[in-house]
Order: structure tokens, then C-alpha cells, then sequence
């Protein structure tokens, strides 16, 4: 992943975010990154957009993620800005989206818990330390299995699938993977 | 010790004699399923990916559903793009309109899953795929472009949680009503990562409309499949559709199970889930008499023959409450074409339903009945979070086949069993 650390502020929500609310379906006509977070947690808290600020986390309750499969949910987390989610769990397709797009995510229940909104927070994606710079606490996430450590390793399923067919050249232009810059 | 079904399932695919809960795989896949929704972002992962070839072609069904007939310029696009991956990578499980239909209910129905089969597909219920006793759950779109490039996919082998349903069901009760108790049970994630192998005389004797029912809404307490052992029922259907013979396991008799749930499903009451979540279900008594606008049947989860006979039934002879908009949805045209023969579409027209074509719709607020602000919808679908099904105001209640049309004739929320005495 680029930027291993990472520092802002944290936007905090309950148990169960669903995908629906993450990014309705009505705009799952576009996977775009960009296009997808002018609608994203719409449903949920529509002062989301206007309060967040590139770079900062959302921090959750457990399940954060779950319904539809739709990989438009990281996406449009992601074309938001936010630099990481940090939950108490993760729902499982979510949180396979998540590594294979290359959104950082990490769990840790302790560090969901104590975490309040626009706490800032500092994160070393590589230790898996979170550092509440507002209190001062600092926890450790869940280590992510071995086998996953491997994709996130090659920045993704993408390069991970590339590195497994042998496939040399570069990866060609076209959806745009990046953060978006405002 | 012994495996469970999942366990099963996943050590034969992986490769080796036994697998434990925790360990992770990567295991070979017999069906990589993706729809309109989802198949066009993994076409370009894929060409990300640098594959030059999908695995096998014969090992992917692409299914047009979600937002057909296409609802805009832009759902247009999407199945467009499907439809010409289908064309250049030689697939030949493609469903075009006139012949589709929901994708959990078409690809079993075309015989594309066998029992003991490991299948994911790019939406959330293809657990669905459970009830003929396989290994299914669901992905993303990247992993999706990851198994058509590589024919396998990685999993952590979930712990089984085992519910045991014994008893006869009561009329007018059926698959809808035990899996929306099971969900409100274990909430939203009761069952994150795990597997639920359902047994038990009740199941034995479901017949699979029910059992399909049952398997699709396992993803709804967060659950990684959901599974039903293969046996006589599931050989019957399958015969004609499906191609392989598929292995028929069983539970060992020493596997583990996580926990265990049991209920005697004698007395249960039909079960409805209240807003915003597929878990906060209650007995239909709680929620009696509240009014209703809008009534949907159909969906991955109802929208089988069986489920719109028993709507019929209840339809016949009485009309749709002239409040309320009773829209109807068979879950794919051959199941469209049965409702035809059996003259169940004449029955629920006559009666003042509409009928629309075989589509997601208005179950993931694509289209076809989509709820305004403040309204109020019945939906024998499987979720209603908040702005899923329309306007972030507007409020779905879920319920079976039986008590959508009990509603649908009386304008509000109706217990089947007295209406029909
Ligand atoms: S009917 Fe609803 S739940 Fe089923 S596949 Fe379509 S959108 Fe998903």
C-alpha cells in the first residue's frame, strides 16, 4: 500500500453500516471512484461529504459493510478521501473488496471503541498501529492472515493476479484506482 | 474428528483430506456467476489483470437481472458491456432478456449448480445456491476478475453454526418464516464468517422452493453460505437440469459445529422484518393492521412457481385493495412461462396486480416500483436497509408469499391464517 502512515480525523459510526447505505444502488450504474463519492453514506448522514476531509478515517461498530457484494461501497469510500476504516469487524465481502482494491482497512474492536468523532488519528498501516493523538492511547489491529498479507503485498488482487500469470508489462491506464484529490 | 458439509466441500476443492476453521485456501471453482450490476467493473479488472483467457467458459454464467430491461442510459451501458465480454471470451451461460431472469433463481433452475460444487458469484446471495447442497457464496468484482483469470478463489474455511428445525410446518407458514426467524435470532452478524448447515425433519421435508428461500438469506445474519444436505428432493430436481451428478455429502457424524440452534417449528407464526433491517423481525401479531401502499412479489427469495401459487390462492376471488399497488415479478421467464400455463397470470391480473417482466427492480431500487418519500412497502424480497427500496423516508416491511397477498387484498398488514379462515 503507499502511504503506510497516515494521520486525520475520525468520523465515527454504529454497528451494522450496510452497503446500501454506503452507496445506494441507484448510483451503481457508475463504478467510477470519483462519480460514486459525490452520493457516499448519502442515506446514512448527508453531512458526511461536507465534513470530511481527505485523509481522514471513518471508525465503526462491528459488521461495517454488510449486504450487497458491491465493491462500488469501497470505491466511493475511497473516491471520499478516506485515508482508512477502522472498525470493532468487518462484513466478509467488504472486507475482501477492501484488500483487493487496496482501501486500507483494520480491525481492531478496542480501538473502534474509544475512538470519538473527530479524534485525530494517526495509523501505521505496516505495524498495524492506531494512535488516538487526541487522548493519547494507542492500540494494535488484528494481524491480517498470511495469505492475504500477500495480496495486500502486491497493492492488490490486481498485481497480485498480474505476479500470478506472469504478465510482465505494466498495468494499462483506465479505472482510476486513486484517491481523489479534493 | 469429523467435517462438517462446508468443510467438506472446501477440502475437496483445496486439494487436501481435511480442513479446520481458520485456515485459508485457495481453492479450484466449478461456477463464477456475475450479473449486470456487477460483470461490467470485473471486464475491466480483468483486462487489468493482463489475462488473455477466461479459465474455462464453461464455468461462467453472466446473467442480465438487476437493472433490466434496462432502466437508463447508463444500466444500458453496463449490460452492454457484459454482453460483449460474453461474445469475446466465448461464454456460453450468458442470459440475455427473453430467456434470463434473477440470477439465484435461473442458474440453479438451468442446472449450472451441482451438489458438493464450490461457487462464487459477484452478489451477496449466491449462498442461495446452498439448498442444492453446494459450497456458494458471494464476492466482489475484483475477485471475480481474479477467478475468471485464475479458476480458483481464497477462503478462510468458516467455523458451521447447525439449525435444527423439527416439526411440521404450519399452513400458511413456510421457508420465508424460519429463515427471517433464524436472522432475527442471530441478528445482522450472529453468523459474520460462518457457515449454517440447516437440518432436520422440517428441512428434509421443505420442498426446494422453500429450501432456496431458506439458504438465500443466510448472508442476512452475515453468514458466509448457507447449506442444506443433498438428498432424493434435491436429486428429483436436478434431474433433466443439471449435467454432472455432483457429490451428495453428508455431515460427518463427530463434526464440529460452532453452535447449534434448534426450534420446533409447530407453532411458528408467520415472521415479518420491520425497518431498517432483514433482523429486526417480529410475529406477524406485533405488526397487524399497519398500512401498507405498496406490495412486491417476487425477488431471489420469492419469486419461484410455488410462491406465486400460493399468492394466487389467497388473490383469487378477492381484489387487490384499491389503496394499495400490488406489483408482481416472476423470477425469471421460464418461471414467468409456468405462471402462464397454470393461468396464475391471469388470476393475479384479474385480481389488479401488475405484472412486470422477470427483474431485480424494485428489490435493490433499480426500478419497477420504486417507494416515494414516507411510503410504506410490503416486499417478500430480503432486505430492506434504509434508501435500499426508494426514498431514504420510505419503509419496507419483508414477509413470505402468503402474507404479501394476505396484505395486498386487504390494504394492510394481514395474518393469512385469518383471512383465510
Ligand atoms: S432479487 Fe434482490 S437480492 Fe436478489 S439478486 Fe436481485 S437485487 Fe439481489
Amino acid at each position: 500500500m503507499a502511504s503506510p502512515v497516515f494521520r486525520g480525523k475520525a468520523i465515527t459510526y454504529g454497528d451494522d453500516v450496510n452497503t446500501d447505505v454506503i452507496i445506494p444502488a441507484r448510483y451503481c450504474t457508475s463504478f467510477r471512484a470519483e462519480e460514486l463519492a459525490l452520493h457516499c453514506m448519502e442515506d446514512l448522514d448527508p453531512e458526511f461529504l461536507k465534513k470530511r476531509r481527505p485523509g481522514d478515517l471513518i471508525v465503526a461498530g462491528n459488521n461495517f459493510g454488510c449486504g450487497s457484494s458491491r465493491e462500488n461501497a469501497p470505491l466511493a469510500i475511497m473516491g471520499a478521501g478516506i485515508a482508512c476504516v477502522i472498525a470493532k469487524s468487518f462484513a466478509r465481502i467488504f472486507y475482501r473488496n477492501s484488500i483487493n482494491i487496496g482501501l486500507p482497512i483494520l480491525e481492531s474492536p478496542e480501538a473502534a471503541q474509544a475512538i470519538a468523532e473527530g479524534h485525530e488519528i494517526e495509523v501505521d498501516l505496516g505495524a498495524g498501529r492506531i494512535r488516538n493523538l487526541t487522548t493519547g492511547a494507542s492500540f494494535t489491529a488484528h494481524p491480517f492472515p498470511e495469505g492475504i498479507r500477500a495480496i495486500m503485498a502486491a497493492g492488490g488482487m490486481v498485481g497480485f493476479v498480474r505476479a500470478r500469470l506472469g504478465v510482465d508489462a505494466p498495468a494499462q491506464p483506465g479505472r482510476e484506482r486513486k484517491r481523489s484529490q479534493g | 474428528m469429523g467435517m462438517t458439509i462446508a468443510e467438506k466441500i472446501l477440502a475437496a476443492h483445496a486439494g487436501v483430506p481435511v480442513v479446520r476453521p481458520g485456515e485459508l485456501y485457495f481453492a479450484g471453482l466449478d461456477l463464477v456467476m456475475g450479473t449486470d450490476v456487477t460483470t461490467a467493473l470485473s471486464a475491466e479488472v480483468f483486462a487489468q489483470m493482463g489475462a488473455q483467457r477466461v479459465f474455462d467458459p464453461d464455468k461462467v454464467a453472466l446473467v442480465n437481472d438487476h437493472f433490466v430491461p434496462a432502466k437508463d442510459i447508463a444500466a444500458a451501458t453496463l449490460a452492454q458491456t457484459m454482453r460483449r465480454f460474453a461474445e469475446r471470451y466465448g461464454i456460453r451461460h450468458y442470459y440475455e432478456l427473453g430467456s434470463s431472469g434473477i440470477c439465484h433463481t435461473l442458474v440453479p433452475d438451468e442446472g449450472l449448480v451441482s451438489p458438493g460444487d464450490l461457487v462464487v458469484g459477484a452478489d451477496s446471495h449466491t449462498c442461495t445456491y446452498g439448498a442444492v447442497g453446494a459450497f456458494a457464496t458471494g464476492i466482489g468484482s475484483t475477485d471475480m476478475a481474479a477467478a475468471w483469470a485464475l479458476g480458483e478463489s481464497w477462503f478462510r474455511v468458516p467455523e458451521t453454526f447447525r439449525v435444527i428445525f423439527r416439526g411440521r410446518l404450519p399452513e400458511w407458514v413456510g421457508g420465508k418464516d424460519l429463515i427471517l426467524r433464524v436472522v432475527g435470532d442471530l441478528g445482522e452478524d450472529g453468523a459474520r464468517y460462518k457457515a449454517l448447515e440447516f437440518v432436520g425433519d422440517t428441512i428434509e421435508t421443505l420442498p426446494m422452493a422453500g429450501r432456496f428461500t431458506v439458504c438465500n438469506m443466510a448472508i442476512e445474519a452475515g453468514a458466509k453460505t448457507g447449506i442444506i444436505a443433498a438428498d432424493d428432493a434435491t436429486r428429483e430436481y436436478l434431474k433433466g437440469r443439471a449435467t454432472r451428478h455432483g457429490v451428495y455429502h453428508r455431515p460427518d457424524p463427530d463434526a464440529r459445529y460452532a453452535r447449534t440452534l434448534e426450534y420446533d417449528v409447530s407453532g411458528l407464526e408467520p415472521m415479518v422484518a420491520c425497518p431498517y433491517s432483514p433482523a429486526n423481525v417480529k410475529p406477524i401479531s406485533q405488526v397487524e393492521a399497519l398500512p401498507i401502499d405498496q406490495v412486491v412479489l417476487g425477488s431471489c427469495t420469492n419469486g419461484r412457481v410455488e410462491d406465486f401459487r400460493i399468492a394466487a390462492t389467497i388473490l383469487k376471488s378477492r381484489g387487490v385493495h384499491p389503496k394499495l399497488r400490488l406489483i408482481a415479478i416472476p423470477g425469471s421467464q421460464a418461471v414467468f412461462r409456468q405462471l402462464l400455463y397454470e393461468g396464475i397470470v391471469a388470476v393475479l391480473a384479474e385480481a389488479g396486480a401488475t405484472i412486470s417482466p422477470p427483474t431485480c427492480g424494485p428489490c435493490i431500487g433499480g426500478h419497477m416500483g420504486v417507494l416515494g418519500p414516507g411510503e410504506r412497502g410490503l416486499f417478500t424480497t430480503n432486505r430492506n436497509f434504509k434508501g435500499r427500496n426508494g426514498h431514504p423516508t420510505s419503509e419496507v416491511y419483508l414477509s413470505g408469499p402468503a402474507v404479501a397477498a394476505a396484505t395486498a387484498a386487504t390494504g394492510k398488514i394481514t395474518d393469512p391464517r385469518t383471512l383465510m379462515g
